[in-house]
C-alpha cells in the first residue's frame, strides 16, 4: 500500500540512501535526485510524485533556486524544505516562495512521515478542487 | 623607541619648515632692503662729503689765488724803487694785515740773483741770499709762483707766494710768507662726526697741513690712488687750473673768468682698507694738481647711522629668530603631541577592530564547521534510524539482545542531537537568529525571559529577584538578540550558583544614554584570571559536554553590535554581576557617553 510518492533531493548520497530506505520500509515510494537539476528531471519524468523532500543548501543550484523552479514548472507537487542550520530567513523564504513547511536536518522521522502525509493531503485537496473546477467548467460549458 | 625617534624627527621636519617657510621672507625683505638702504645711503653720504670737499677745494684755492693776486697787485702797482723802499714795504704789509689778519707773514722784493734787497716783517731777514732756495729757483722761471709748506731759514713752517716782474731788463721777485696757521685753519674747519678730517699733501707726500687725527693710511696710500685715478681723468679732458705751474705757465693776473675754469672736476671717492681698518676717503687736487687734499673718515664713524639702524635690525631679526623658532618649537610640539595621541587613539582603535575581526572570523569558521559536521551527523541518526526500523522485523524480536541494540541505538540518536544542538549554536553565533530591530519594552522582554528560566532555577534552589525601573524606556533591538543575550546571563547565573541555592537579582536603570540591565547572582564568582577570557568563543568552565563555550560571545557580539557594551564584576565566593548596556534610542549622548570598558 503506497501512502506517497515522494522525491528526495540532497547532494549527500549516504543521508539519500538511509532515508530512502527507512521512507520506503514506510510505504512511500521514493524517487531519489542528487542536485536540483536532476530533480527537476526527475519531476518532469515521474508525474506521480506528490511531495518533493529539498534540502536546503546544496552546490550549484541551491535548495531556494530549485524550490522556485519546481513551483514554476510542477506548481501541485508540495515541498518539505530540510535545513542543515536553523536560520530562520532561509525558512521564511522558502515559506514564501511556496514550500509546504520546512524540517532541520537531522530530522525525526516521525515528524517526517506525518509531514509528508500532510503535504500529500494538501495535494490531493487542491487536485480535487481542480477537477471539480473542471467539471464545472464542462457542465457549464454544456449548459451553454 | 622607534616611535619615539618618529615623532622627535616629525617635531624637527615642522619646526624646519615652519622655520623656513617664516625666515626665507624675512631675510629676503631685510636683506633687499638692507642692501638697497645700505648702497643708497653710502652713495648718498660720499656725495654729500664730494660736494663738501669740492667747496673746501675752491675755498683753499680761492684763498691762494686772492693772496697771489694781492702780490700781483703790488708788483703791477708800484715800481721797483717803491718796492725797494722798506719803509714802504713796512706800510704795504700792515694794511695787508689789517685785511688779511696774520696771513701775511712778511714781503720782500729778491732780485734775480736771490738777494732780498727790501724786505718787510718781524724777522731780521735783510740781505738774505735765496739764489739756492727751490722756490727761487722755480719763481724764476714763471710769472709767479706758490710753494710747497717747508721751514726755511726761518725753521717754521710756512710757505711763500712769489710773484716775478721785469723792470728795465731786471728781473726782480716779490715774494710774501703767509702764515701756516692762517692756512691750516682752513683745512682744519673740515671736521665731521669723531674721525672726519683732512689735511693736504704735495705730490712728493709731504704734508702741507697738520692732520688733525693721524691718516689711516700712509701718504703713498693715498697718493697711489690719487694719481691712478687722476691719471684717468686728466686723460680725459685737461684742467685749465690757473695755479697750475706748469699748467698754465703765463697768467698774467687773475681774472673771474678763470675762477670759473677754476673747478676742478677731479673729485676722487671711495673706500678703503688699510691695516684691517677700513674707511672712506675724498681726495680732490688743489693748487693745479700739485697737492691734493685728503679727507678721510673711518668708515664706521661715517656710516654711523646706517651701522647703528644695521645693528638694530640685525637684532629685531635675530630676536624674531629666536621667537620664531621657540614659537614653531612649541606649536610643532603641541602638534606633534596630537598626532601621537591621535595615533595611540588609532592604534587602540585597530586593537578593538582586529578583535572584533577575530571574533568574526571565528564565528566563520564555526559556521562552516557547524554545515560540515551537520551532514555526517544527518547521516550517521538516518543510519541508526534505520536500524531501528529493522528491529522491528519479526527475525531481531526474539534477538537475546534485543533491549541492548534499541538502548545503543537510542543513545546513537540522543548523542547525534546534541551534535545538532552544538551546531546550530555555532551557527546562531554567526547568524542572527533574526536581526530585526523592533521597539522593545525591555522590562517586558525580561519578565517573559524570567518566567521560562523560574522552571528551571527551581530546581537548583535558586530565587529570581526582580528590580525593574518603572519609567525604563523603550530600546530598539532585535526581540531575539536580546532574549538570547539575557536568557544567556540567567541561565549562566544559575549554572553558576549550582545546587546549594541562591539568589539572582535583574535590575534595569537608566544612565547616561543607556538602559543598564544587571544580572547578579551569588554564585561562585569567576576567578580573575579567567574574567579576561570569558567573552572569548569556546571558552568555558563547565564539565565536557555541557557547554559550547559560546554562550558569552555570543552575548559579547550581540551586544556590541547594536552599539552597547557588556561588563562584568565578579568576586570569587561572593558572586558575579553582568551589566549590559543597550544604548536609548534617538539619543546623541549614546555616542558621546561611552560606557565603561570592559572589565
Amino acid at each position: 500500500m503506497n501512502i506517497a510518492t515522494v522525491l528526495l533531493v540532497d547532494d549527500e548520497v549516504p543521508f539519500v540512501e538511509a532515508m530512502t530506505r527507512r521512507l520506503t520500509k514506510r510505504n512511500l515510494t521514493v524517487l531519489t535526485a542528487f542536485n536540483g537539476q536532476e530533480s527537476l528531471t526527475s519531476l518532469g519524468k515521474n508525474s506521480s510524485v506528490d511531495v518533493v523532500i529539498l534540502d536546503v543548501k546544496m552546490p550549484g543550484m541551491d535548495g531556494i533556486d530549485t524550490l522556485r523552479e519546481i513551483k514554476k514548472a510542477f506548481p501541485l507537487v508540495e515541498v518539505i524544505m530540510l535545513t542543515g542550520h536553523a536560520t530562520v530567513e532561509t525558512a521564511i523564504e522558502g515559506m514564501k516562495i511556496g514550500a509546504f513547511d520546512y524540517l532541520m536536518k537531522p530530522c525525526d522521522i516521525d515528524q517526517l512521515m506525518a509531514k509528508v502525509q500532510e503535504a500529500k493531503t494538501k495535494k490531493r485537496k487542491h487536485e480535487e478542487k481542480i477537477i471539480q473546477a473542471r467539471i464545472k467548467e464542462i457542465a457549464l460549458r454544456r449548459g451553454d | 623607541m622607534e616611535s619615539s625617534h618618529y615623532y622627535r624627527s616629525l617635531t624637527r621636519n615642522m619646526v624646519l619648515i615652519m622655520m623656513l617657510v617664516s625666515f626665507t621672507p624675512l631675510l629676503l625683505i631685510s636683506g633687499i632692503i638692507g642692501y638697497q638702504f645700505e648702497t643708497s645711503y653710502r652713495q648718498k653720504s660720499l656725495a654729500h662729503l664730494s660736494e663738501l670737499v669740492r667747496k673746501h677745494q675752491q675755498n683753499i684755492d680761492s684763498f691762494l689765488i686772492e693772496k697771489l693776486s694781492y702780490i700781483q697787485v703790488l708788483v703791477h702797482s708800484y715800481s721797483p724803487d717803491q718796492l725797494s723802499d722798506e719803509a714802504f714795504l713796512n706800510h704795504k704789509l700792515s694794511v695787508l694785515q689789517q685785511a688779511y689778519g696774520g696771513v701775511f707773514v712778511d714781503l720782500g722784493l729778491v732780485n734775480d740773483e736771490g738777494m732780498q734787497v727790501a724786505y718787510a716783517g718781524k724777522l731780521k731777514l735783510e740781505k738774505a741770499n735765496y739764489a739756492q732756495a727751490e722756490w727761487f729757483k722755480r719763481a724764476m722761471k714763471r710769472h709767479y709762483f706758490i710753494s710747497d709748506v717747508f721751514l726755511g731759514l726761518r725753521r717754521q713752517p710756512h710757505f711763500i707766494v712769489a710773484v716775478k716782474q721785469e723792470w728795465g731788463g731786471h728781473q726782480s721777485i716779490l715774494r710774501a710768507t703767509i702764515d701756516f696757521e692762517a692756512f691750516n685753519s682752513l683745512v682744519e674747519n673740515i671736521k665731521i662726526g669723531e674721525t672726519g678730517s683732512a689735511f693736504i699733501l704735495n705730490t712728493a707726500g709731504e704734508f702741507q697741513t697738520m692732520p688733525r687725527v693721524e691718516p689711516f693710511a700712509t701718504k703713498e696710500f693715498f697718493l697711489e690712488i690719487f694719481e691712478r685715478e687722476n691719471r684717468k681723468t686728466t686723460e680725459v679732458e685737461t684742467v685749465d687750473h690757473p695755479l697750475g705751474a706748469d699748467v698754465l705757465p703765463m697768467v698774467e693776473s687773475y681774472s673771474p673768468k678763470e675762477a670759473g675754469k677754476m673747478k676742478d672736476k677731479t673729485v676722487i671717492e671711495g673706500e678703503g682698507e688699510f691695516q684691517g681698518k677700513s674707511f672712506i676717503y675724498v681726495m680732490t687736487p688743489l693748487k693745479g694738481g700739485e697737492w691734493v687734499l685728503v679727507y678721510q673718515q673711518d668708515a664706521s664713524d661715517a656710516f654711523s647711522h646706517l651701522y647703528a639702524a644695521r645693528k638694530l635690525s640685525i637684532v629685531i631679526l635675530m630676536l624674531a629668530g629666536v621667537t620664531i623658532g621657540i614659537i614653531s618649537f612649541f606649536v610643532a610640539q603641541k602638534m606633534v603631541h596630537y598626532i601621537e595621541s591621535a595615533d595611540k587613539e588609532k592604534e587602540m582603535m585597530n586593537e578593538q577592530v582586529i578583535e572584533a575581526g577575530k571574533l568574526a572570523s571565528v564565528g566563520e569558521l564555526a559556521a562552516g564547521i557547524a554545515h560540515e559536521i551537520n551532514n555526517p551527523v544527518a547521516v550517521m541518526v538516518e543510519e541508526a534510524g534505520w536500524m531501528e526500523d529493522l528491529l522491528q522485523e519479526d527475525e531481531f524480536k526474539s534477538g537475546e539482545n534485543l533491549a541492548e541494540f534499541e538502548r545503543a541505538l537510542k543513545q546513537i540518536k540522543t548523542q547525534g542531537a546534541r551534535c545538532k544542538e552544538i551546531t546550530h549554536k555555532l551557527l546562531s553565533f554567526a547568524r542572527k537568529t533574526d536581526p530585526k530591530i523592533r521597539s522593545v519594552e525591555l522590562n517586558e522582554l525580561l519578565e517573559d525571559i524570567i518566567s521560562i528560566s523560574e522552571q528551571r532555577a527551581r530546581y537548583s534552589n535558586v530565587k529570581i529577584e526582580k528590580q525593574l525601573a518603572e519609567d525604563l524606556p523603550f530600546v530598539n533591538a532585535s526581540p531575539s538578540e536580546m532574549q538570547q543575550v539575557f536568557l544567556n546571563l540567567i541561565n549562566n547565573a544559575i549554572d553558576a550558583i549550582g545546587t546549594n541555592g541562591g539568589t539572582i537579582t535583574v535590575t534595569t536603570r537608566v544612565d547616561g544614554g543607556f538602559a543598564i540591565v544587571d544580572v547578579a547572582d551569588t554564585g561562585s564568582g569567576i576567578p580573575k584570571a579567567m574574567l579576561a577570557r570569558i567573552f572569548d568563543p569556546f571558552f568555558t568552565t563547565k564539565p565536557v559536554g555541557k557547554g559550547t563555550g559560546l554562550g558569552l560571545s555570543i552575548c559579547y557580539g550581540i551586544v556590541k553590535k547594536m552599539g552597547g557594551q557588556i561588563s562584568v564584576n565578579s568576586a570569587v565566593g561572593v558572586g558575579t554581576t553582568f551589566h549590559v548596556y543597550v544604548p536609548l534610542p534617538g539619543d546623541t549622548g549614546a555616542n558621546e557617553n561611552t560606557p565603561p570598558s570592559v572589565a
